[in-house]
Order: C-alpha cells, then structure tokens, then sequence
C-alpha cells in the first residue's frame, strides 16, 4: 500500500523524522518497501495568475500571456499549452528557477515574444510522467506563494509491503491507529457534517446469500453534476497514493477507500431495473465488466443484481453497463459488507485482482459500511452537488462476524516469549489497540476491536504484545535441552562420504533444475512416463526427470559451449516415476548420477593425452562402491539400456538386484545433446549403497607371500568378470589375491580368442607354503578355469 | 723414529693425490695391507730391545691410525663426491606441475547446507529429508494455509492438480516428521523447493532449510537466541541483526530476520512460534509443548557468505563458477 507521508500526519503526527517514523513502521511489521519524493527538486516557482492571454502573432501554437505573481509588474510569458486561459490559476517557473534535470529558467524569445518564466505543468515539476497541459491551480491559490509549500510537495510517498493479516492497514485511518499505538499518542479523525437528507427514494436490497453479504446499505443520490472536476486536493492526495484520477463520481469513491480502507462502489440509478439482489451467479451468468470484457460467471461467484441482471461481481469489479458513465446524473451508491470467505480467490480465478477485491478477501471492518458512506455522501455532495436520499440498510446480523473474545494468560504469554512483561505494559498495548481489556487473575479478556478481525486466538494477542513491544526488546537466550545422544548408525553410509570421493577424483558437483526438456527426455528415456507439470516456465522446463542424466548432459553441452570440453559432472537429487504403490502415485527416489567426458587428465607435461572411456567411471564408480565394504555385493552385467552404447553398457547389481546403469552414452545421442566427444555416464538409486558393511579385521599374515601369474587362452567373447569370480571362488583360504594384469589377442593367440593374464596371490596364516603345494593350488586352478570355460595356458 | 713421521706424511701425500677408489685401495695396501710398509715396521719390533719395544710399538700403532684415519676420511669424501655429482644429474624441475587427479568440489549451495547441518547438527537437531511432488495438506492445509488463504496466491505455485504441488517450501518437513514423532525433537530440513517465478532474482527452483524445535518451553527468546548464533557462525562477524514482526500462517509470533550488509539490511531467513493450529495438525498440545520455526533460504545467504552476484549462476553449472568453491 502507498500512502503519502502528509496526509498520515493529518491524522496523527508524532514528533519523529521521516526516517524514524518509517524504520518505526518497518519494525512494527510494515515492511517499508520504498519511499520516493512526491515530486521533483525545484525552486522559485509561484502561484500566479492569467491576467491576459493572447494568440501569439506569429505561432499559432502559442499564446502570449501576461502573468500577475503579485509583484509590481506582470511578467510576459509565452505559453504553447491548451489549457491556459485568461484567469486561471497557474505555477509559474521565473528567471531564475532551477525545475527538475537542472533545467534553469531564462529570459528568452519566442517566435520574437519574450518571455520571463515559463508556466509549468506536472511532468516539469516531477509530479508525473507525462502531463496534458499545465497545472491548474484552485482558483483559491493565494497569488505568489511558493507552489511547493501550497502543494505541501515535501512530501513522500511511502509503499509498505503490508502483509495478509494486516487488511486493517490498507488505509490512512489503519495506518494512522497503528502510528498512533507506537507513539502512545492519539489519532484525529477528520471531521465533517453529514449532507441532509432531502429525498425520499429508497432502492430495495434483498439479501440472497446473508453469509456471504450480511450487511448492505445503499443511498439515492440525485442531480449530480457530471461536469464536475475532482478538486486538487483530492487528485493529488489520489496520486500520492498510487491512484489515477478518473472523474469526480469514481475519485470519491477511491478517496474514501485510501481514507478508510472501505471499497465503494456507484451505480447509475436510471440502470437498475427494480431493486438491488444480493446473490450467487447463475452458473456461467455473462456480464460486461468496466473495462469493456465480457466474463462467464462461476456460481461461487457473489454478484449485485438487479431484477433482471447481474450488474456487478460483488466486491470485485463493476459492471460496464451498469456504471457511471458521461449522461448520469442520478446514482445508487453502495456500502457493503461481503465475508472474504466469499470473495476469496475469486478474483483470481477470473484473471482480476482489483483495489476492492484486495481489501474484501483479506477483511473490510464489518461496522464501517454506514461511516463511509455518509463519508462519500458529503464528498459527492460538495463536489458534485446533488439531493440526498436515506440509507437503505439491509443486514443479516447472525452473519456478521461477532467480535472476538480472546483469553490471555500470563503464562502462555511469558513462555511463549520467554520473558515477562509488566503487566502494565501488556495492558497498555491491548488498549492502545482498541482491545477492550478486563484484568483478572493471571490473565486478561480482551475483545478485539471489529477492525482487527485478525484477533482471534490468544497468540494473536501475544504477537501483538511481542510486535508493539519490540522484538529487538526481547533478549537474545539459548535454547536448553536435555542432552539426548542421537543415534548414529555407522552402517548408514552418509552421503557426504560419497561426494568426498568423488570430488577427490575431480567431480565437480552439478544442481541441475527438476524439470527438464520432455523431448530430450524422451529421446534418453522412450519408455518414460514422465510426471508432467501444466503451468511450466517453459515447455523445455515442464517434465519431471525420470533420471538426472538429461539435466547433466545439457550442463556438459553448455560448458563445452564455453570451451570447457573436458567435464566430469555428478549430481544427487530425485528422480519422479509415477507409481500407483507411492504415496500421490509418485516414487520419489534419490539417486547418484555422474557423467565424464574429454580427455581423461588436463593436458599434462608428462601424461600422454587419452579420452576418456567406460572403464574410467566405472573406476570412479567402484571407488564409490568401495565405502560399502561390501565388494562381492556388487556385481556389473553387460545389458541394455535405451540411453547407452549397446555393446558398452552395464547393469549395477547389488546382492542380484538392479541398482542402476553405467555406460557410454548411445552414439546417436550426441547430436541431439550438442556434444562433442563421448561421454560415459552412470546412475544408481542411493539409498541401494546406503547400508554398508563395519570393517571386520581378520589376522594379518606374517608368512611369506607367493606370486603366480597365469595366462588363459578363452573365448574371445568371455566375461573376464566371470573367470575372476569363478577362480575366487574354488582359489580356497590361501588365495588372497587375484589380479588380471592384461588382456591381449593377436599374434600367438589364436583367432577368435584372447589371453587373460592372471596374477595370483598365495599365502597361509600359519605357515611357509612349501613350493610343492603352491604348485598343486596353481595346478587345481589351472584345471578348473580350463573345464569350466574351456581354457588353456598361453605357452 | 724420524722414519714413521716420514712414512705417514707420505702416505697422507699420496692420499690426498688419489683420484679414485682403485688408487686408494692400492695404497692402502701399500701401507697397511699384510705385506705394507707399517706390517714391515712391526716386523722391524722385534730387532728392538725389549725394553724399547712397547713404546715402539706404540709408535707404530699411532702412525697406522693416522694413516687409517686419513684414508676413511678420503674416502668418504670421494664417496660424497660421487653422491653429489650424481645426485646433480638427477635434479628436476620442482615446479612443474604434478600428476594425477586434481580435486574436484561439491556444489557451492550444498557446502552452505552442510554448514547449516553442521552447526544445527551440533546442537542435537536432526536432519529429516521429504517429498518435492507434494500434498495440499502437507503443503498447505497442515500449515495453516487453508484453500482460497491469500498467501497461496502469494506462492506462485507449481500445481499438478488441485491436491498435488511442487513443494513451495521445506515447512511440510516438520508435519511428515511429527506424524511419527513426538516431541521433544529438534528437527532441520534442507532441501529444493519450487515457485512459478523467473528473472533476475528469481529461479523457479532453489533451496531451503527449515528448522523446528518443539519442547515444553521453548520460547521466542530462545528462537532468538538460536539464530543470532546461527548468522554469526555462517557468517563469522559480528553483524548487526534485527527481528521484524512479520506473518507467516504457520507461526505465531513471526519474523523475518534482517542482517545489516554494506548496502542496507538484508532479509535473511524468516521465523515464529509454531502456530497453535499447526501444533494441533502435529497432533501435539499446544498448552503443553510450544515450539519454534525457521526457513532459510540457502541461495541468499550462500550470495551473501561468498560474493555470488547471480542467482541463476547456481544452476547454469559452469566448470568455471562451480571450481572455484573447493
């Protein structure tokens, strides 16, 4: 909410600066957004008056005039506005004065007229973007006193972010209560005589849905004067709050909603067929709205009706048809109470979101209907003139909101805030603001004043007592706690440990956005389902990832965009499947990603320059495996996956169950992905390595340890994998080690096949191992591996 | 006598003048081997009388040690000398640079999440992790914030239907926790959370973490307290913090928590008292327990900790931002 700093002071004017009235707003819980001046920096410019004005002679855009300012001699001026014209009241800028941009005042000559000053407009005093013609000043402006001071232009316009429960803020009168509370000094209302009633029409009202509209009264005011101009006070006091001028008729009714907080609203009486309805649209009911568009109405949606038709969207908008417009002179002008419940998110649902809707959804004081009408009764009558009718009110008193009375206890009140507040004080506050307060023992009854519909439960009143105290009041103290020694369980791998190892194999970790490209997506993952979000940012932003890698691919093609071509990316983070088991038919699994790409080191003085390959990650990935002490859990299966190389990819499996994938990616890929080289990329479900085995220490050997490498002649289609665990398997206690070395085809080895050089550990804990039984183990395993993969020694 | 002194200067002499190893051995020979001179002079002993002998003998003994000396001493100087000459011809270049893996890093937003886990962490608050496809009435209901509230409108919410969100907020941590816990707990919740907002300060998805405390007198003093340490540990100077009353639905008293930086104050995390309603929706008494709340947003204060000037930097994820957080 905007609101000018001097009209506040009208109604209460504490003896602090600008700055301390506006941090005191802040730390009272209206956030201070801004403050900006009401107009720009400038001087010497006077009220004056036209005492004559003529067409120039040689410019028929210009008029020549001759200005009183109330010094001896009139000042000639050339003018090129419109609007000026002989007697009117206008800022004039003489020799001299300094406007806004250092833009200084000299004698000039226009067309071969002089000119001593120069008459200005509101743009050139800073008071808006753009203007039609000049200031008009009232014809009341006393001639030669400085426009600034008769403008009172020291002001400021101050936006508060005001937040959802203070609705009774969106008002000078919310405001200026509020200041008044924290300066412990009272507010001075404005005072005004209400305009007689000289009529006796009356409209009917008929409330049809009391709880949504439990309050509505109406007045006949007629012979209004629609030439009427909304004086200056008015528009500026409009303007300092963020609001336009429109006409006379609409300006009241906006004056009254920045004075009081109170949305009013005037229909032209000569259309409204019968009297008022009060009720809910017809499911899809048309109505033309003021600016000119046509809306379907939703039966939740409240509307003012006449006999025929709806006029109005209650507390929203109103109607094209039914309003004031050029020809109106007499009007049906409304005060009305609706429930935000009713008007709530309405709005919204139609794409609107008005000053009126605003204040109706967060609350509008239900006793203020009658007081802000006859507010704008007197306004229209001294402004536009007018006879007045009564008021017609129609009210539902059970569904009015009933005042709240709240309890306070002294002990939930000092263990909430954890200090104790003189009851004298507590009191204080309360009052202050507007509480009617009982005391008794150990507790106080307060009912909450009916513009604080927010009081409604006693820590309502603690946050107010807490707010008007000063949270910077209240000291700063440690929680205590007993001191409860969580459990830590070992076997639960933490998480960190795996980005330490893989940041010490130089991963850099990526975050990459959730929701991701669903084309790209589908071109990884065709078979994918993807959970899709309506209302994107973007389509490229509108499905939920299914795995991390199309994320981390597109962060690899950004960086070699930017010439970072060797990337080595992980990323945690979940992934959505949609899964009728789930709870919302959604799994929401973490799981680990990596992608590398490049060469597999920095070029190097002395490492030879490779890219990177399959084995690479997988390395990086065992390391990772490693921290489950656990490494025969784990096993890699050549299998398929729709994102990855088909002779290069691999199943994770832990304890026969799939965990993931890790391969290269699918050639066709990486256009698509805009990639250049190839990349290898693994996934696996995190919470499937997040138990681990503890350490279990066996004996160390202190016997002497026997090397034996062995190269078998297999298939060249072989697992390797296989022959590795098959010896481990039938290698007994004293195999401790079990290395292959090399893999080689080519001369010497027979087409078709490959020889797996094999190293072999040998040792036993309690002895020497005699040269002969080292040789029958060799033997049993050389026979072994060559029944049960056809084998033979490479000579 | 004359003749030892004679002997030993020689042999020093010839000493000093070997080049090699093979020379040295040759005099040692010469001197002290079986058949050397200093052997001959011992033999010489017994053409003495006896009553000379020992001292003669002692003679010798000393000119055989002065000899020995010189030699080890010679040689072990050449043995220097060929050390160093090959040493010398081993040197490298120390500061070219070494090999293997370089060091990696983790993402700067999860650095920031492990201070904050650290520091709560030490302090017996357990991290708890939820759903980011989430429930209204974990989202909102269970908060406080009932359909048609106008701080969902204020949410700028990713909707998948009317009952199911991107999460706007790590809040629904605290309810999912309290379904299987009762109280006391101390509770932090880092995490991603969404809104429908992009530009220059916005990113439709970042971070928060949420604390929550609930115990049988925990109190806004106490709140207070707790994260003035917290903004001076994370960070470590002693910055002016202010509490402003605030609302947010689902804690009552609220605030939002201000640090003093060079252009101003900054909004840093906001906070309160549990609400009454939402202790109730935690199936926990609020005339018995009270509790306190607080979200931080991990993209704000890691900008603030470490100069980061762009919020969309986070997830641009390039090398080169990102290897500058080790």
């Amino acid at each position: 909410m905007k609101f000018s700093e001097a009209w506040l002071r009208e109604w209460v004017n504490p003896e602090i600066t600008r700055d301390e009235l506006t941090h005191q707003v802040t730390m009272a819980g209206l956030e201070v957004d801004d403050v900006d001046p009401v107009a720009g920096e400038f001087t010497k410019v006077l009220v004056g008056s036209v005492v004559e004005c003529g067409q120039h002679p040689d410019a028929d855009k210009l008029q020549v005039t001759k200005i009183n300012i109330g010094e001896d001699e009139l000042i000639d001026i050339v003018c090129g506005a419109k609007n000026c014209r002989l007697g009117l009241k206008v800022a004039v800028a003489v020799v001299g004065a300094v406007l806004p941009g250092d833009f200084e005042i000299k004698k000039a000559k226009l067309r071969g007229q002089p000119s001593f000053g120069m008459l200005c407009s509101e743009s050139e005093l800073g008071m808006a973007e753009s203007a039609e013609g000049i200031i008009e000043l009232p014809a009341d402006a006393p001639i030669g006193t400085c426009v600034r001071e008769y403008l009172q232009l020291d002001d400021v316009i101050i936006d508060v972010d005001l937040t959802a429960n203070r609705a009774d803020c969106l008002g000078i009168a919310g405001l200026a209560r509020e200041v008044g509370v924290l300066n412990s000094i009272a507010v001075t209302e404005p005072t005004w005589e209400n305009a007689a009633v000289t009529l006796t029409d009356q409209v009917a009202i008929n409330l049809q849905a009391p709880s949504a509209c439990p309050r509505y009264l109406g007045r006949v005011i007629r012979g209004i004067n629609q030439n009427a101009v909304t004086p200056l006070w008015m528009v500026e006091k409009l303007r300092r709050c963020g609001v336009r001028s429109v006409d006379a008729v609409v300006d009241i009714t906006q004056f009254v909603l920045l004075e009081f907080g109170h949305p009013m609203h005037a229909f032209d009486l000569a259309k409204l067929d019968g009297g008022i309805e009060v009720r809910l649209a017809e499911q899809d009911e048309k109505l033309t709205l003021l600016d000119g568009k046509e809306v379907k109405l939703n039966s939740d949606t409240l509307v003012i009706a006449d006999q025929n038709k709806a006029l109005a969207m209650a507390g929203i908008f109103g109607g094209q048809d039914s309003g004031v417009a050029e020809g109106t002179t007499d009007i049906f002008l409304e005060s009305a109470f609706f429930a935000p419940l009713a008007i709530a998110g309405r709005a919204r649902a139609y794409g609107l979101h008005t000053d009126a809707s605003h204040r109706y959804e967060r609350g509008v004081d239900p006793v203020l209907q009658a007081k802000a009408m006859e507010r704008a009764t007197q306004l229209l009558v001294d402004i536009c003139g007018g006879s007045v009718g009564p008021i017609t009110e129609a009210v539902s008193a059970e569904h009015l909101p009933a005042q709240a009375t709240i309890t306070l206890r002294r002990s939930k009140l000092d263990r909430l805030i954890g200090i104790s507040i003189d009851s004298e004080r507590v009191e204080e506050i309360l009052t202050q603001l507007g509480c009617e307060v009982t005391a008794a023992d150990d507790a106080w009854t307060a009912v909450a004043p009916t513009y604080r519909f927010d009081m409604e439960i006693e820590e309502d009143l603690i946050e107010e007592v807490a707010r008007v105290y000063g949270y910077n009041n209240i000291p700063n103290i440690a929680p205590e706690a007993a001191l409860t020694m969580p459990l830590h369980n070992e076997a639960t791998l933490k998480l960190s440990k795996v980005r330490d190892v893989l940041v010490n194999r130089e991963f850099q970790e990526a975050i990459t956005y959730s929701f991701v490209d669903p084309d790209k997506q589908l071109k990884l993952h065709p078979e994918a389902d993807a959970l899709i979000l309506p209302h994107p940012i973007s389509k490229d932003m509108s499905a939920m990832r299914v795995s991390l890698w199309t994320g981390l691919l597109d962060s690899v093609s950004k960086n070699q965009k930017r010439q970072q071509n060797r990337v080595r990316l992980f990323e945690t983070g979940l992934r959505f499947i949609k899964d009728d088991n789930a709870e919302n038919g959604i799994k929401q699994q973490e799981m680990l990603s990596g992608v590398i790409i490049g060469n597999a080191n920095d070029e190097h003085w002395n490492i030879e320059t490779r890219t990177v390959d399959f084995f690479d990650l997988k390395a990086d990935l065992e390391a990772v495996l490693d921290l489950c002490v656990d490494a025969s859990s784990f096993e890699f299966k050549a299998e398929a996956n729709s994102a990855l190389h088909p002779g290069q990819s691999a199943g994770i499996y832990r304890n026969g169950k799939n965990i993931g994938y890790i391969g290269t990616l699918h050639p066709s890929l990486a256009k698509p992905f805009a990639l250049n080289g190839t990349a290898v990329i693994f996934e696996l479900e995190l919470d499937q390595i997040i138990t681990r085995k503890l350490p279990q220490a066996g004996d160390i050997s202190k016997f002497p340890a026997n090397h034996r490498d062995l190269a078998f002649v297999v298939d060249e289609k072989l697992n390797a994998g296989n022959v590795l665990k098959f010896i481990e398997k039938i290698g007994g206690t004293e195999l401790v080690g079990i290395n292959l070395f090399d893999v080689y085809q080519g001369q010497g080895v027979e087409e078709g096949k490959k020889s797996l050089a094999i190293g072999l550990i040998l040792q036993d804990k309690t002895r020497t191992l005699e040269e002969q039984e080292i040789a029958e183990s060799v033997n049993k395993i050389v026979e072994a591996v060559s029944m049960e993969f056809h084998a033979s020694l490479r000579d | 006598m004359q003749h030892l002194d004679e002997i030993v200067a020689n042999a020093q002499q010839q000493i000093e003048n070997a080049k090699d190893g093979n020379e040295l051995e040759q005099i040692r020979l010469h001197y002290l081997g079986k058949k050397g001179l200093m052997t001959e002079q011992m033999k010489g002993l017994g053409k003495l009388p006896p009553a000379e002998k020992p001292a003669a003998g002692q003679m010798i003994n000393k000119a055989k040690q002065a000899i020995q000396a010189v030699l080890v001493a010679r040689k072990q100087a050449m043995e220097a000398e060929v050390l160093n000459a090959k040493l010398a011809s081993e040197t490298i270049d120390v500061t070219l640079p070494g090999r293997g893996a370089q060091l990696g890093g983790v993402h700067p937003v999860t650095r920031t999440i492990d201070r904050i886990t650290e520091f709560f962490g030490e302090l017996g608050f357990e991290v708890k992790n939820g759903p980011e496809v989430e429930d209204g009435y974990h989202n909102f209901d269970a908060l406080n914030i009932p359909p048609h509230h106008p701080a969902r409108a204020d949410h700028d919410t990713f909707y998948f239907n009317p009952e199911l969100v991107l999460r706007t907020q790590t809040s629904g941590v605290q309810i999912r926790t309290m379904e299987k816990q009762e109280p006391p707990v101390r509770i932090i919740s880092p995490g991603r959370v969404y809104r429908n907002d992009y530009d220059q300060t916005h990113t439709p998805m970042f971070h928060q973490v949420e604390g929550l405390m609930i115990a049988e007198n925990v109190s806004f003093t106490q709140l207070k307290g707790i994260l003035h340490d917290f903004l001076h540990n994370f960070f470590e100077e002693d910055l002016e913090v202010r509490f402003r009353p605030s609302y947010f639905p689902f804690t009552e008293p609220s605030a939002e928590v201000d640090v003093l930086g060079k252009n101003g104050w900054l909004e840093v995390l906001g906070c309160g008292m549990v609400h009454p309603t939402v202790l109730r929706s935690m199936g926990v008494d609020p005339d018995k327990y009270s509790g306190f709340a607080f979200g931080m947003g991990v993209e704000r204060l890691t900008m603030l900790r470490y100069g980061v000037n762009d919020l969309r930097s986070f997830f641009e994820n390039d090398l080169r931002f990102l290897k500058q957080f080790k």
